[in-house]
């Protein structure tokens, strides 16, 4: 890990994947005099699974919508291969969505739902009746095959609107928050099934959520959206360990923010200091909780380690690990994430080392 | 919870209204159709089933109970033709005009029932705006006679008049088809075509099934049109209960007639119900 200040990463047009399946340009989207949507630029790759993250009003079912062909943008261009697809209606779009609250026809039968769209595709009768039995049977939904919507829980309503936009084989699959309905248990298990069927059908997914938790376990690659810009787009590895902004680093799981000022290749923040190799100025650093350690744990070799006194403020167990509240100067409070254990006195001694002070951008303020 | 005062207080005010000015007149009624009246046109209380024979023996009853069900039909399938566009319209189409134009289909039903039959009686008279336009344009050289006092006039007001009833119901049903559905079936490759006639058109079946029973109903049981615009071939049933409880004083045949008509209304609300009933997948 290196301790250079990346440069301002331009979301997604500096990592284009390898063959882009969707292409989204430049699209600015605004209702009213509000703007939902500014400058989303993004790629979406062949067999790719790409979440769009965003708190609510951050513009992530509006751009899904987009995609899909139910809002227009008001500039901006979509593109799949070489065919411009948004000057597509909707039903022309080689694109199926799975609706947050599943949208099944309610006076159709589960199978009359899954053959739907290849009903109004002309496809012939005898291959509906195979292909609707195969993306039941794909969903585990066979017995179910005359049931009315009405008759089935969410979960199961979940896999057939899954099966339903499946069966049509689109290029790309749209999902709006299709997980949100379904209880914490039954969500982490279509979490896993989900994105084993991803990978078994091999079609591109763009999966939209609020949950970062759930972006993280499912996704090729995260795109977060805030107030209607994307943050940063990376996979889910890279923004949690390289997050490129204070928003991001905050977002993405717990972070502790060190407001440093660099002089000289040394970064300095109150009592602590280490080099660093950007310019001169204000600075600000991403450090993880779990990156703080009780000094003298371990030690690498070759790495700055950054040793500090604080006292305990606040402990809260975790099974495995706890988290601690450490005042290490005044008022100044960080996380640390420990091993579970049961000695601690008041006056703690704990240490990181400097590469896990990773530089990140300020956020601009909301607008 | 409540007294028992208090309980006494709100349910016997309307369990005494119904029973006097609802179920006394029907039982009067029922008593009524099986009396008869002697030549000196008093009603005798001798109980017998001569009115209902009557009913099917005389062809003038049943003839005009089946003009008057055709003349309902026509009603309801044009208070559909015309009332189900509008409600799609309103409800998919209209955007911020929606509620404007809501309010112009309501705003007929304000004015008086007489006022719009006379209207119509104005609009298709021998001297009236329609004929005298088509003179006018020398589409016709003569006053068409047959406009007024027709069949052909009772539906047309009819059906002017109980449109907003077909729209209502058909237009609550179209309002509550959730929009996501819509977008589901264009998202799965469904024309606008297609998802009207796959979609929107099944689920709206119950306000459609509402609408038409009551278009149906009112205009089976409408004397004022008939009367003031059907002249002797737009004649309908109720314009002959009307007759027997007045200038012929055939109370008892009236009554027999009235029943005969409650219940046939009656059997046909619980049909649409039932099928109602089935169609809605709420």
């Amino acid at each position: 890990m290196t301790t250079t200040i990346q440069p301002a990463i331009k979301p997604a047009s500096d990592q284009a994947p390898a063959t882009a399946l969707l292409t989204i340009r430049t699209v600015a989207k605004s209702f009213g005099k509000s703007a939902v949507l500014r400058d989303i630029s993004i790629q979406v790759a062949e067999g790719e699974f790409l979440t769009i993250l965003g708190e609510s009003g951050s513009g992530k079912t509006t751009l899904l919508r987009i995609i899909a062909g139910f809002e227009r943008a008001d500039i901006g261009e979509l593109w799949m291969g070489n065919e411009r697809l948004d000057h597509l209606p909707p039903y022309r779009r080689p694109v199926n969505t799975v609706f947050q609250h599943y949208a099944l026809f309610p006076h159709l039968s589960v199978a009359e739902n899954v053959g739907y769209g290849l009903r109004v595709g002309k496809v012939a009768a005898s291959e509906i009746t195979a292909r609707v039995d195969q993306a039941l049977a794909m969903v585990k939904m066979s017995s179910f095959a005359g049931a009315k919507p009405a008759k089935i829980s969410g979960g199961q309503q979940q896999r057939v609107a899954l099966a339903r936009a499946l069966v049509n084989r689109p290029r790309l699959l749209l999902l709006d928050e299709p997980l949100s309905a379904l209880d914490a248990n039954l969500r982490r298990q279509m979490q896993v099934e989900l994105k084993s069927l991803q990978r078994e059908v091999g079609i591109s997914f763009v999966f939209v959520t609020h949950d970062q938790e759930e972006a993280m376990v499912m996704s090729d690659r995260i795109a977060l959206l805030r107030s209607g810009e994307l943050e940063q787009v990376a996979s889910p590895r890279d923004i949690y360990s390289r997050p490129a902004t204070s928003y991001t680093a905050q977002f993405i799981g717990h972070t502790n923010l060190l407001r440093c000022e660099v002089k000289n290749g040394i970064a300095s923040c109150h009592s602590l200091s280490w080099p660093v190799g950007a310019g001169d100025g204000p600075a600000l650093f991403s450090l993880r909780p779990e990156k703080i350690r009780i000094a003298g744990s371990s030690s690498r070799a070759g790495e700055t380690v950054i040793r500090f006194q604080g006292v305990i403020r606040n402990r809260a167990f975790h099974g495995a690990t706890e988290l601690l509240q450490v005042e290490w100067a005044d008022g100044l409070v960080f996380s640390a994430r420990i091993p579970a254990s049961t000695n601690l006195q008041g006056n703690l001694a704990l240490e990181f080392d400097a590469a896990d002070a990773i530089p990140v951008r300020e956020s601009r303020e909301q607008r | 919870m409540f007294s028992r005062a208090y309980r006494a207080a709100v349910t016997i005010p309307p369990v005494v209204w119904v029973a006097l000015f609802l179920l006394t007149p029907y039982a009067l009624m029922f008593a009524y159709s099986f009396w008869s009246v002697s030549p000196a046109q008093a009603v005798v209380h001798d109980w017998n089933l001569n009115n209902y024979r009557e009913l099917t023996v005389k062809g003038v009853y049943s003839q005009t109970l089946f003009r008057s069900m055709w003349i309902a039909a026509r009603v309801t399938f044009l208070a559909l033709l015309l009332g189900y566009p509008l409600a799609y319209y309103l409800s998919f189409r209209a955007g911020r005009r929606k509620d404007l134009l809501y309010q112009l289909v309501i705003i007929p039903l304000w004015v008086s029932y007489l006022v719009r039959a006379y209207a119509w009686k104005t609009i298709l008279g021998s001297d009236g705006v329609l004929n005298t336009l088509l003179q006018f344009l020398h589409l016709t050289q003569h006053p068409l006679e047959s406009l007024l006092y027709s069949p052909f006039a009772v539906v047309l007001t009819l059906t002017h008049i109980y449109t907003p009833f077909a729209f209502l119901p058909i237009y609550a049903s179209l309002e509550h088809i959730p929009r996501h559905l819509v977008e589901a079936s264009h998202d799965l490759g469904a024309s606008p075509f297609h998802t009207f006639w796959r979609v929107i058109f099944p689920l709206s079946m119950p306000g459609v099934l509402a609408g038409a029973t009551f278009a149906f109903v009112l205009s089976l049981g409408d004397f004022l049109a008939p009367l003031l615009l059907g002249g002797p071939s737009g004649i309908m049933i109720s314009n002959i209960v009307v007759s027997l409880f007045g200038a012929a004083y055939n109370w008892p045949l009236g009554a027999a007639i009235s029943l005969g008509m409650l219940l046939l209304v009656v059997g046909l609300l619980f049909m649409s119900e039932r099928l109602e009933k089935r169609w809605s997948f709420s």
